[in-house]
């Protein structure tokens, strides 16, 4: 079987500062890592193929830089990597970029062989905004699996594939057909340690690049911020709450200290439960 | 599968292994790089000062796109005192212009370029791999290493360890010893963000123009130690370094020291209102010519920090471990063109032409002379001097004479003269 990753190249978000006149976040000199939410869709795939065999490509859309997290990825064991760099997919939003990405996978669907399944993890710890995975199989016309927690069984002869996906009222056990695509849900697995010789075939693997053109692009006013209807208004840094813990010693009558603590800390309360009371 | 065999496997990429990797690889050697940290730098600490012909040499152009902070142009030394200071400033600005011949670094920075170049020249370079053992035949000779990635061993012809000042290979393969707490300083440090104008306004610099302030006296506390500035490009590097035997005596804290240091009167103006970005601390080697272990045996040779060839009272250990380096690694291109497999005798060809060409190592110990005397120069000098020198600065309203005299009264009293010319004559033989 076929499987694509797709991955981010994201600032590691616990380095980040928010300058403290202008507000801006500061990006500069912040180290890149693979987004973490995309290696449990990595290892996902791994998992797949030590049972299924088959192939694991990784694609990311990014400036050259982002081979480094390429690089990465095939140290983790991919087979082959592919980056889609080039200027006009600069400033994309996730209409954007999911155009770009679904042109690609096409693409490496010609070169490489079909994809059997698409990977990406539920979303990206930059942007948060959950839209790109979803995005990608809509216009690609594949069923897409939202939220997976675990992959229970695939069988490539029948070409199903039958999954858990978490949701707030519990989890949901969904069976579809291949191919399509799936969004990782976090704390699901632990990405592996390459072993040697992926290492030393992930540092000397020549990075497939393509450029929109290449990738086979057509309407390039799709792409970047050109195909991009968000507008980024404003950013701001959240200012700090007032609330904070309070730490109430307790001795002979805990309830009653920790009941005088709440009251002293909001007197409105005392008077609200008085008048609740009387109502009662 | 054929084993695949590489020419020669460096372990570290720090100063040292980037330059004997790079060296080798530009040589065409099939070279393989190990490096712990997550990339080259990734762990480093440290600003520092870079001898740029030194780099020149490895990487001709490399001012082209190399992460240089500013171009040094002054070294102040102060003598604290608790809340005063003496300073000294040199300003040299020979050879300073066109192509400037100092450079502040940041390491972390500098070390992912520098590695960057070694991958272009060739060198198969894998990060987050730690080497566990050098793999050793019967005869003692290392035929290779083993990682953490794997049981099999990767073979090469010679071993280069690069490995930094806590030489965990080399310790275990009872090459050299651990090093004492009196022969590591531990140094904390902050890097401080601070507009470029400011740092400009505040150091009185000219664009690209840096600084460099070391400091001792009561800094240290009594302790064989260092307080240090630097002046970057957008940030300020602070830190303090004292020996480890001397803070397991006093019971100081590293963060107390850096602590007094920030609110040093002297030290606020140059600091206020930045913010910090940075927090770490590091183990710096401290030995001298006299500990340099053993550099090479059967298939090995170590460099840089890990063969205590880090010439401590002079500018920059990260220079010499550059040196180191790229000597070893000629040394071991040589052997290889002449069909030598590096037998124990031939790797010491190593140690003669490093030998040759760094001179200097055998003359400086300056830890030792600071640590066999560390009551003379740094404590009592610096606060006679100061109580002087605050006399002959401030108008008491009262006559001068007699508190001049009586400063110098105490001058001898607490310092015979012959201390006065061991310190003359042992301060700058250790600086130089």
């Amino acid at each position: 079987m076929h499987n694509v990753v797709c991955i981010k190249q994201v600032p590691d978000s616990a380095q980040i500062r928010v300058h403290p006149v202008t507000n801006t976040i500061m990006r500069q000199g912040v180290p890149t890592i693979i987004n973490p939410y995309d290696l449990f869709a990595l290892e996902a795939a791994l998992e797949l193929r030590d049972k299924f065999g088959g192939e694991i490509t990784v694609l990311t859309m990014g400036p050259p830089s982002a081979e480094d997290s390429l690089r990465k990825a095939l140290t983790f064991g991919a087979d082959r990597a592919v980056l889609l760099t080039d200027r006009c997919f600069a400033g994309a939003d996730t209409l954007a970029t999911t155009y770009a990405l679904a042109t690609a996978i096409r693409k490496i669907g010609k070169e490489y062989g079909p994809p059997d399944l698409i990977f990406t993890g539920k979303q990206t710890i930059d942007g948060d905004t959950a839209q790109v995975g979803p995005g990608v199989a809509k216009r690609l016309g594949v069923l897409q699996l939202t939220y997976v927690a675990k992959i229970r069984a695939l069988d490539l002869t029948a070409r199903t594939i039958e999954t858990e996906r978490r949701s707030e009222g519990g989890v949901q056990v969904l069976r579809t057909r291949l191919p399509c695509l799936i969004t990782m849900l976090e704390a699901t697995n632990q990405i592996r340690r390459g072993a040697m010789a992926d290492a030393l075939r992930a540092a000397r693997a020549p990075i497939v690049k393509w450029s929109a053109q290449e990738a086979g692009v057509e309407e390039i006013s799709k792409c970047g911020l050109k195909g991009s209807p968000t507008v980024v208004k404003r950013v701001f840094a959240p200012s700090a709450r007032a609330e904070k813990a309070v730490l109430v010693e307790a001795g002979e009558q805990p309830a009653q200290a920790l009941i005088d603590a709440i009251f002293k800390h909001q007197p409105k309360l005392e008077t609200d439960l008085a008048a609740l009371a009387r109502d009662a | 599968m054929i084993e695949e065999r590489f020419d020669a496997i460096v372990v570290g990429a720090g100063m040292a292994g980037n330059a004997a990797a790079l060296t080798m690889a530009k040589r065409g050697m099939k070279v393989l790089q190990l490096e712990r940290g997550e990339y080259s730098g990734s762990k480093n600490a440290q600003a520092a000062i870079l001898d740029a012909d030194i780099l020149e040499q490895l990487t001709p152009g490399f001012r082209e796109d190399a992460p240089l902070e500013r171009r040094l142009v002054e070294q102040r030394f102060w003598l604290m005192d608790s809340r005063s200071h003496i300073g000294l400033r040199y300003r040299f600005n020979d050879r300073n212009d066109k192509r400037p011949n100092r450079h502040i670094v940041i390491r972390a920075l500098f070390d992912k370029w520098f590695s960057g170049k070694v991958r272009e020249a060739g060198a198969t370079v894998l990060y987050q791999t730690t080497v566990t053992e050098l793999a050793q035949n019967r005869r003692g000779r290392v035929i290779g290493v083993r990682t953490d990635r794997q049981d099999r061993i990767i073979h090469a012809d010679v071993v280069v360890l690069a490995e930094g000042v806590n030489g965990l290979l080399g310790t275990r393969a009872g090459w050299r010893e651990r090093p004492a707490p009196d022969q590591v300083a531990l140094q904390v440090k902050e890097m401080l963000l601070l507009p470029r104008e400011t740092i400009e306004a505040r150091f009185n610099l000219k664009r690209d123009e840096g600084v460099v302030i070391e400091a001792a006296g009561s800094i240290s506390r009594g302790m064989t130690g260092i307080g240090f500035i630097y002046a970057n490009r957008e940030c300020i590097s602070l830190g303090v370094g004292c020996l480890v035997s001397d803070l397991q005596r006093t019971g100081e804290t590293p963060y107390g020291l850096l602590n007094r240091f920030k609110r040093h009167p002297s030290v606020v103006p140059l600091i206020n209102g930045s913010e910090l970005k940075e927090y770490s601390a590091h183990l710096i080697a401290k030995r001298g010519y006299n500990t340099i272990p053993q550099l090479c045996g059967k298939g090995w040779v170590v460099v840089g920090d890990a063969a205590e060839l880090n010439n401590t009272g002079h500018r920059g250990p990260l220079n010499v471990a550059m040196i180191s380096g790229r000597i070893a690694a000629e040394a071991i291109f040589r052997l290889k063109s002449r069909g030598d497999r590096s037998t124990s005798n031939s790797v010491s060809l190593y140690k003669k032409m490093l030998n040759e060409s760094y001179e200097d190592l055998k003359k400086k110990n300056m830890p030792a002379l600071m640590h066999t005397q560390p009551d003379n120069f740094l404590l009592t000098h610096r606060q006679l001097v100061s109580k002087a020198i605050l006399n002959f600065a401030r108008t008491a309203g009262r006559p001068k004479a007699g508190q001049e005299k009586s400063d110098s009264k105490a001058f001898c009293d607490e310092w015979s003269w012959t201390g006065l010319f061991g310190d003359g004559f042992r301060l700058p033989r250790a600086w130089r």
